[in-house]
């Protein structure tokens, strides 16, 4: 799919500059920086309230930097979309897979549906292109016939999942926003969304933002990384690196709190309650 | 239950706590349906026994059976033994008191605190109302605890109310609140499942310390078979409502008894390295009124079943120190492909 990038195929499909997002007093993201090249994928880690999810909702638009600027293929996204046309474009742009299954897809509707409505929306098709198209994005995501009719009450989490992978797919974005999307899936359909993520991106050449907070998985899935803290970039490199070598002392404690065989969990210098312990 | 033997305590040592054939059965859309089928498992004083499984396997059940906590309208089968009382015919001030010895922490703790009253209130009401003890002694214990979880200013905290505390520092509060009224078994539900790593990597090292210094059993209910394997001194794992293998924890990783056990472990994402493509386990989690009768609940998903395993349901094996609902574990034993160690 970057193919059509033509001679800027080097150019960055996603790029943040200077991003910075204050609520009220508070500093959400502070001056943070990140470039993804074309059919590489990026991590963003941390923990909650260090600033990844608003990044992501930045990124696709769900909130507006205070300042700094996010262009996705060349073009400024910091900025509300003017019409219903810009945002169908910034749509083909960068999709979005949130974590939840259970609320991100709406009730009513069958997967078939769903995947119809966003193929209506992004391409002049007639309804037999759009047949064939919601037939291949339904099983490249792994859903039977059965499946493809129900409605998200009658499919599991794994699958409801694969529903809203194939809906973000129908749009044939460049960029993916992973939001925690494997977090609540059990450890044997985690494995099988990992691996269909893998295949789409061998696919289509589409390029993952994995918000992330499980090292494991960020690794299996992503080429780059940066790590969050509180609002700031504390860490970037290759995400092999980042995890075997870590040079900032906030990741060196995040990776060494991951549970493994032999693991003893240690109580860290205790902080002054205040700075960590209550909810600001 | 044959297979307990192997693992059974010294005969000075009796289990705190042994739950034995257990089968539980709740009403949904006017059937009865079977949640947990002919559950055994037994815990030691001062044990840690971790109870692994996914959505579905009957791991928080097997919790809330052993605490009482049951729907209305579930039917109970089989035998709870608690110090050598039968925990099903408890009731009343006796249930009271039961609870009081085998404490529950869960995975929300917002939940189950009243968020209108304070943390002080919630945490001695247990102490006030069932034991009698004086406010102000219930007060002294509440913040002697609050230090022992390693909560500073504990004086403050007892005056706040739950919102004003972040979930890592609540969930420390529910520990300190659950050891006030020194209970001998801990039933943890997946106690830091809702926390950051870096919050879960302090909370299981509060909920270590203290249980080893109060001499505390736990139950530890888990999906993750890293942590209940690093925590534990034993490991259950569960799979469609039954126990499908008990390891010592160690153990599991290196040399699991049961397919289900390697699969899970094999089918996590490792930190140290990227697989090419994962060893996903096709299909979905089955619960246990789902499982197909007669046979092998995992036979459908597991790379080793064979057509005997459409049979007849296997029945829990020892082998090795460890117990496995493998018909085919003997001859699997040291063939089964465990994940990275």
């Amino acid at each position: 799919m970057s193919e059509h990038e033509g001679a800027g195929s080097t150019a960055p499909v996603l790029e943040a500059i200077g991003l910075r997002k204050e609520f009220g007093s508070l500093v959400a993201v502070d001056n943070v920086s990140f470039a993804i090249p074309p059919g590489r994928s990026l991590a963003i880690v941390g923990e909650s309230g260090s600033g990844k999810t608003t990044i992501a909702r930045m990124i696709v638009g769900l909130e507006r930097p205070t300042s700094g600027t996010i262009t996705a293929c060349g073009r400024d996204r910091s900025r509300p979309a003017r019409s219903a046309r810009d945002r169908r474009r910034r749509g083909g742009e960068i999709q979005i897979v949130f974590q939840d299954p259970y609320t991100s897809l709406d009730p009513r509707q069958t997967a078939e549906r769903a995947i119809d409505e966003i193929l209506r929306l992004h391409h002049g098709w007639d309804a037999d292109r759009r047949r064939a198209r919601i037939e291949e994005l339904t099983e490249l995501v792994g859903l039977d016939s059965r499946q493809a009719r129900a409605l998200p009450k009658g499919l599991s989490g794994g699958q409801r999942q694969r529903v809203a992978i194939a809906r973000a797919l129908a749009a044939q974005p460049q960029v993916l926003v992973l939001d925690e999307s494997v977090a609540a899936l059990d450890v044997s359909i985690q494995a099988q969304v990992l691996n269909l993520l893998a295949d789409i991106r061998d696919e289509t050449a589409v390029s993952y933002v994995l918000i992330s907070h499980d090292l494991a998985v960020v690794r299996q899935l992503t080429d780059d990384a940066i790590v969050m803290h509180r609002g700031q970039l504390v860490e970037r490199g290759l995400t092999a690196q980042i995890l075997d070598d870590p040079q900032h002392p906030y990741t060196r404690r995040l990776r060494a709190s991951v549970p493994r065989p032999g693991w003893k969990p240690s109580r860290r210098q205790l902080v002054p309650a205040d700075s960590e312990g209550e909810v600001r | 239950m044959s297979g307990q033997e192997a693992t059974a305590p010294p005969a000075s040592q009796q289990p705190l706590l042994s739950v034995d054939g257990l089968t539980v059965l709740l009403p949904v859309e006017g059937q009865q349906r079977a949640v947990l089928r002919d559950v055994s498992l037994q815990i030691r004083p001062g044990e840690a026994v971790g109870l692994v499984g996914e959505s579905g396997s009957g791991k928080s059940m097997t919790a809330r059976a052993i605490d009482r906590l049951l729907p209305a309208g579930a039917q109970v089968q089989g035998q709870i033994c608690f110090d050598g009382a039968d925990v099903g015919a408890l009731s009343g001030g006796q249930l009271r008191s039961y609870r009081n010895k085998v404490a529950m922490i869960f995975q929300d703790p917002r939940a189950h605190v009243n968020p209108v009253r304070r943390i002080g209130d919630f945490m001695t009401e247990a102490l006030r109302a069932n034991l009698g003890v004086p406010i102000a002694d219930a007060r002294r214990q509440a913040v002697d605890m609050l230090t022992q979880v390693g909560i500073e200013d504990p004086e403050r905290r007892l005056r706040q109310y739950p919102h004003e505390l972040s979930g890592g520092m609540l969930q420390r509060v529910m520990i300190a609140a659950a050891l006030l009224t020194g209970p001998a078994l801990l039933l943890a539900d997946e106690p830091t499942t809702a926390l950051d790593v870096t919050t879960q990597a302090e909370v299981m090292a509060i909920l270590d310390d203290l249980r080893r210094s109060h001499g505390l059993a736990m139950l530890f209910i888990t999906h993750d078979l890293d942590l209940a394997a690093a925590i534990c001194d034993r490991t259950v794992v569960m799979y469609a409502g039954q126990v499908v293998e008990v390891r010592r924890s160690e153990l599991l990783h290196s040399d699991p008894l049961h397919p289900y056990t390697a699969a899970l472990a094999a089918a996590r994402p490792e930190i140290a390295q990227k697989a090419s493509r994962l060893r996903a386990i096709p299909g979905r989690p089955l619960s246990a009124f789902e499982a197909p009768a007669g046979e092998c609940a995992f036979a459908p998903r597991c790379a080793y079943a064979q057509p005997s395993c459409l049979t007849a349901v296997p029945e829990l094996t020892e082998l090795d120190g460890g117990v496995s609902r493998c018909g085919r574990a003997g001859e699997l034993r040291g063939h089964l492909e465990a994940a990275h160690v």
